[in-house]
């Protein structure tokens, strides 16, 4: 297995499937010249040309109800939102065509378009720039919520999303796109909806997703010397939601820590504890705690932003919280 | 200078302990013989209390956690202060606590315990809620435990899965189970049920058992329990307390049974310190009257009433259950007629009462009812050899059939 950065995996995706399928084009700002804000899309333009790589203005709502309308006539678009934070100027074409036209249409119309692009804070952007808003989009019927954690998910899942005929929130980290991880050789796909042990343990659940995977992971290795084998999960998935497989994990357990990016109101896992509880109250010695960045817009100063969002010693912490330590 | 507190060895026979509770929390300000927590022996529950000032820097331990004794339990000292040289050096077995140990039971018995579950509202009366977790409540159910007889260990005094787990199962007969198949479970072993384990398998395989069994003419103890409970009624004298007295004055004459087998010789034992078996819930233990032979049998009977208490509380004090030089074990209030005890090691014999009966006797070649009671002498037979045990059980039936002798 080759080990490859997190943003070479999704390019290599996204070049494996326009590959593949010649309905596969790129769009967004500085996709093409640039080879990507991010440099994700490095390479593309050259190897498959203007066409197939294609710059927008400063228009998010514009381009993504032009992803939306190809799309509905049977191409296959991957829409980059520089991060989504951007995004929010396209909710209306989300929310209101993208996740909505297939079922109004009574199944009449596919909607194959992939909208991806960084999330989270990272390293001292702002209020405005330093978002996680996969609850927002978690909560539409309609659309698929991806977030993965390592290169290997990313390049398997992005795959599968391109490949699925329902509209897909690809959702990546803009401080893991540098990450590193070993990748399969030859093609495979991660399916949508299932979701990923990334370290076994019996003593506490730990559920995270995209960056917050690496934060738990470390949280791990802190219990870990403690001699508390925590069990990470990582549900790849957020809309639809393996839910068997975090019930599996909490009935061995029998406690749970959420980590989330985002803010703790109405977040990802409020939803994610309101399933536990329901489907596995009985399993349950302690209950759900999450850890979630601070309730507040995101501070500029660094030791601030340090201090909102969830770190290996507050997971940590909450994980011997729930085992009564 | 930051310094250690160790799992001191609350009894002769602890190797570990329990930590039950911690009663302060990392950061916390301690005073020196502040109780900081609780610790379970394999005889019973103590508080444990702090000999130095300062601040509970690190808790090594957790609750619900086990340590050999003299194990780290905790780290006291000034804020700020660096303790990884102490807990580089090995967290557990170290050399046991001296007499000056940092932490040694309180002298007292446990009162705040018995105000915190009140005010925690762990253990209710009637009306009261049980905060309980989800798993713990399915388990109990499952189990027929009865929540209301379990104190809760986590957070707020809530009962979690490990209260349950250290609890007594419900009696066979429990009517709870609803359960279909009956699925084999595994009961986690409580450090006294450990130490029931360990010293009675040493016991019969070291100590060389034989029995002697002797049928004793109650009528008159009867006679005489019955008049002094009528001339009194500060304590209601039992069946148990007229052997006990009884007891200690035959082996005051036979003190070859009031002896332990030693590696070089056989100890006589000076005193006669009467070990009373109660069977409390998830086990049993002996405490001691001490010096038998010298008490009143309504002395006897007020002690042997406030020693079951406690020991049924688990408030006992190590003093209080270990060093008795002779056991007596009844089961008569269960209406057993005769069984066999195994000697509580060091002693060297050990006595098994069965009940008073009302039976047919032959008195005067005629049958008429009479009141009897079988006793069973376990003996180590590398101390006492048959004829011995028996001049002492004759002594004893020479006492009970004639009880006024032990009123002297």
């Amino acid at each position: 297995m080759a080990e490859i950065t997190f943003r070479e995996a999704l390019n290599q995706a996204m070049a494996e499937e326009m590959e593949r399928d010649a309905n596969v084009f790129l769009m967004g700002e500085e996709v093409g010249y640039y080879q990507g804000a991010y440099k994700v899309s490095q390479g593309l333009l050259e190897r498959f040309g203007p066409k197939r790589v294609i710059d927008t203005p400063i228009a998010e709502l514009g381009f993504a109800g032009l992803g939306i309308g190809a799309a509905q006539v049977g191409l296959r678009p991957i829409i980059e939102f520089m991060t989504w934070n951007f995004s929010i100027l396209a909710m209306d074409q989300i929310v209101n065509n993208a996740a909505k036209l297939r079922y109004m249409s009574g199944g009449a119309l596919k909607i194959p378009v992939v909208f991806r692009g960084a999330s989270g804070a990272a390293h001292q952007l702002g209020a405005q720039h330093s978002q996680s808003l996969e609850a927002w989009y978690c909560n539409v019927p309609g659309l698929i919520v991806m977030a993965p954690s390592t290169p290997k998910d990313a390049k398997g899942m992005l795959k599968s999303a391109i490949r699925d005929d329902n509209p897909v929130i690809f959702i990546e980290s803009e401080v893991a796109y540098g990450y590193k991880g070993e990748v399969p050789e030859g093609e495979y796909l991660v399916p949508i909806g299932v979701g990923d042990v990334k370290r076994t343990g019996k003593d506490v659940t730990i559920i995270a997703w995209s960056k917050m995977i690496h934060v738990a992971l470390e949280a791990a290795n802190m219990l870990a010397q403690e001699g508390i084998e925590a069990e990470v999960i990582d549900p790849r998935t957020l809309r639809p939601l393996d839910e068997q497989l975090l019930l599996t994990s909490i009935e061995k357990t029998n406690r749970c820590v959420i980590v989330e990016e985002g803010w703790p109101y109405a977040g990802v896992g409020a939803e994610i504890s309101h399933r536990i509880y329901q489907n596995a109250f009985d399993h349950l010695d302690a209950p759900i705690l999450r850890v979630t960045s601070e309730d507040v817009p995101m501070p500029y100063a660094k030791n601030l932003e340090q201090a909102v969002i969830p770190s290996a010693p507050k997971v940590a912490a909450a994980a011997k919280k729930v085992l009564y330590i | 200078m930051a310094i250690k507190i160790s799992m001191p060895k609350l009894s002769d026979t602890m190797t570990e302990g329990h930590l039950v509770k911690w009663l302060k929390k990392e950061g916390d300000r301690v005073e020196a013989s502040e109780i900081i927590a609780e610790a379970e022996s394999d005889k019973a529950t103590m508080e444990l209390e702090a000999f130095d000032s300062g601040v509970l820097l690190k808790i090594i331990v957790p609750e619900g956690g086990k340590v050999p004794v003299g194990g780290t339990l905790a780290i006291i000292g000034e804020k700020g202060e660096d303790i990884t040289p102490l807990l580089k050096s090995g967290p557990v077995m170290e050399t046991p606590p001296s007499a000056d140990s940092p932490l040694l039971p309180d002298s007292l018995p446990s009162v705040p315990k018995a105000e915190a579950i009140s005010d925690d509202g762990l253990i209710t009366s009637g009306t009261g809620r049980i905060k309980a977790s989800p798993l713990a409540r399915k388990l109990a159910a499952e189990r027929g435990i009865d929540l209301r007889r379990i104190s809760g260990s986590g957070t707020g005094g809530r009962i979690i899965v490990r209260d349950i787990n250290a609890a007594p199962a419900a009696a066979p007969a429990a009517p709870r189970q609803v359960v279909v198949g009956r699925e084999d479970q595994n009961l986690p072993l409580s450090t006294m049920r450990i130490a029931i384990a360990k010293r009675l398998t040493e016991s019969k395989n070291t100590a060389p058992h034989f029995y002697l069994t002797m049928d004793i003419d109650m009528d008159q103890a009867v006679a005489l329990r019955t008049n002094l409970n009528t001339l009194q009624s500060e304590v209601k004298i039992s069946y148990n307390d007229l052997i006990v007295k009884a007891t200690a004055q035959a082996l005051i004459r036979h003190p070859m049974v009031n002896a332990s087998f030693q590696e070089q010789s056989i100890v006589q034992r000076g005193r006669v310190d009467i070990g009373v078996a109660v069977a409390i819930e998830d086990g049993l233990i002996t405490p001691i009257v001490r010096q038998a032979d010298r008490k009143s049998l309504l002395e006897i009977s007020q002690e042997v009433r406030a020693l079951a208490e406690k020991a049924r509380t688990r408030k006992l004090l190590p003093d209080e259950y270990t060093g008795s030089t002779f056991t007596i074990s009844n089961l008569g209030m269960y209406d057993i007629t005769h069984f066999t005890a195994i000697i509580n090691p060091p002693e060297a014999a050990i006595l098994a009462v069965g009940s008073v009966r009302r039976i047919p006797v032959v008195r005067e070649n005629q049958v008429v009812p009479g009141w009897r009671m079988q006793v069973t002498l376990s003996c180590d037979h590398r101390v006492v050899d048959g004829a011995a045990g028996a001049l002492f059980l004759q002594e004893l039936k020479r006492l009970l059939e004639n009880p006024v002798a032990i009123l002297l």
